[in-house]
This record gives C-alpha cells, sequence and structure tokens, in this order.
C-alpha cells in the first residue's frame, strides 16, 4: 500500500526539497504545496515505467559529491591553462574502460560526473559488453585513467546504487 | 530588481566581485578554447569550463551578493547549479554521439582506427 502512494520516495524527498527551495520559504502553504507535489509528481513516472531507484550510504553520496567538486576545480585551472598556456594541444585521445557497474542510474550519475569534469567526457557505452569509450583533453594528466576512475567514482557509485 | 540595494559590507563586495571576475574568465577561457582546438572531441571539452567551476562561482557570488544586501539566507541558486551540473552533460553526450554517428556514416570511426586501449588522434 505504501508501495502505491510513494513509488518513488526518493523523488518524492528531492521534489519537497526542491519546491521549498524554489519559493524560500517554509511557510504552512508552501509545506503544503511541497507535499503535494512530492506525493503527486512521481506518480507521472510510473506511466513511463522508469525503474525503481534505491539510494543507500548517504556518507558514501557526500564522499563522492566532494571528490567530484575537489576534481572540477583542479580539472579547470588544468584545462584553463592548457588554452592559455601552451602553443600546441596536448596529445588527447581515446580510452576503453571496462565497467563492472550495471545500475542505470550508477552509470547516469557516472558519465554526468565524466562529461561535466572539464577534460574528460563520455563518447560512448556499448552495454553488451560494459564497456565506456572516453575522449580525454590531455592523456598525460594521469597515469592510468582506467583505475583512477574506477576506483574513485565506480567503486563509491556501485555501493550507492546497486 | 530595480531597485537593488547598494550597501553591502565592503569584504561581501569584494569577495562577490572576485568571484563573478573569476568565473567569467574562465568562460571567457572556455569560448577561447572553443575556437583554438582543432578538432570535435577536443573542442567538447572548452565549454565545460564556463558550465562547472565558472558557473560555480558566480552563482556564490549571487548568494554573498543577495544575502548581504537582502539580508537573509538565498540560497535559490543552489538550485541553478545542481540543474546546469545534471543537464549539461546530457547535451554533451547528444552532440558526441550525434557526431559519432556522423563519423562513422563517412566511413571514418574515430575509434575502431586504432583497437588498442589509447589510440591518439591529436
Amino acid at each position: 500500500m505504501i508501495r502505491r502512494i510513494f513509488p518513488y520516495p526518493v523523488l518524492s524527498v528531492g521534489f519537497f526539497a526542491t519546491w521549498l527551495l524554489f519559493n524560500q520559504s517554509v511557510t504552512p502553504g508552501q509545506l503544503i504545496l511541497a507535499t503535494f507535489f512530492g506525493v503527486t509528481s512521481p506518480w507521472l513516472l510510473l506511466r513511463l515505467d522508469v525503474p525503481p531507484i534505491r539510494m543507500r550510504r548517504p556518507l558514501t553520496i557526500l564522499k563522492v559529491i566532494w571528490t567530484f567538486a575537489k576534481d572540477i576545480v583542479q580539472s579547470n585551472l588544468r584545462v584553463a591553462k592548457t588554452i592559455v598556456a601552451s602553443p600546441h594541444p596536448p596529445p588527447s585521445g581515446f580510452v576503453r574502460i571496462v565497467l563492472e557497474m550495471r545500475s542505470p542510474y550508477g552509470l547516469a550519475a557516472l558519465a554526468c560526473i565524466i562529461t561535466g569534469a572539464p577534460g574528460t567526457a563520455w563518447i560512448s557505452y556499448d552495454p553488451v559488453d560494459n564497456v565506456v569509450v572516453l575522449h580525454i583533453l590531455d592523456l598525460m594528466a594521469e597515469d592510468d585513467w582506467a583505475a583512477s576512475i574506477k576506483t574513485r567514482y565506480e567503486k563509491p557509485l556501485m555501493e550507492i546504487f546497486e | 530588481m530595480t531597485d537593488l540595494p547598494i550597501d553591502i559590507p565592503a569584504w561581501a563586495a569584494l569577495v562577490t566581485a572576485a568571484l563573478v571576475l573569476f568565473g567569467s574568465t574562465l568562460a571567457l577561457i572556455g569560448c577561447v578554447g572553443l575556437l583554438k582546438f582543432s578538432t570535435f572531441y577536443e573542442r567538447l571539452h572548452a565549454p565545460t569550463l564556463g558550465s562547472t567551476l565558472g558557473l560555480w562561482s558566480i552563482l556564490i557570488g549571487s548568494m554573498i551578493f543577495f544575502s548581504t544586501s537582502q539580508e537573509r539566507p538565498v540560497v535559490y541558486e543552489l538550485l541553478i547549479g545542481v540543474f546546469v551540473t545534471v543537464t549539461t552533460p546530457v547535451t554533451m553526450l547528444l552532440l558526441s554521439q550525434t557526431t559519432l554517428y556522423r563519423d562513422r556514416l563517412e566511413g571514418r570511426d574515430p575509434l575502431s582506427e586504432n583497437p588498442d586501449p589509447i589510440d591518439k588522434t591529436g
């Protein structure tokens, strides 16, 4: 029964918090509206047959966000330096990585993280072999791209989503 | 927002100015990179400067400015940041998928030229 009312509890909480943040107030009226949208919006997703989302380990989530934030600052400065200072483009190219993660939400999060950070981009994904191809702007910036992405992002994301 | 109060503390004005200037400089460098890089896959990396650290420093500057000038915490910039961070990669993915598809149609698949793990096209 509770599943019928809250098919996606994580999303319900997300909608609730987003509504309150948008309106920047916690008056009773806004709380009622936030609850209304938090409860009813996920019902629309039921029609779309979205696979159930399950997130665990809030501490790991914070750790991933922190790693991502550090990565963004470092890679921004590195890419900015490359654009401004270096006369020749760095050796760029494609890197293939065999993943272990299968969760669609985990893969989506990984794709957003990799594409969001300057210097790395998610180019293609083969669901049969679970192989992802990345484009790296400066291959020299890291010794082992596959190991770096697997230990820093894939492992914690698997803990969260699988 | 025409009657913006400008009586904010000096430290807040300085920090806001520094953050906004830093963020817009990063966005500008990203645009320069867009012109400078020669292949599509390299150009893919340049605009993310403006949509990540550039975006966040402008947003944090905005939060400091409006929080100090309105004397209450203003944090909905966080939502802008989250939405841009989640949606920009989707655009990038669509662009790269389209390019890959076009390259393959034209018989020059960048991924199959060198089947070894790392191939250099630079």
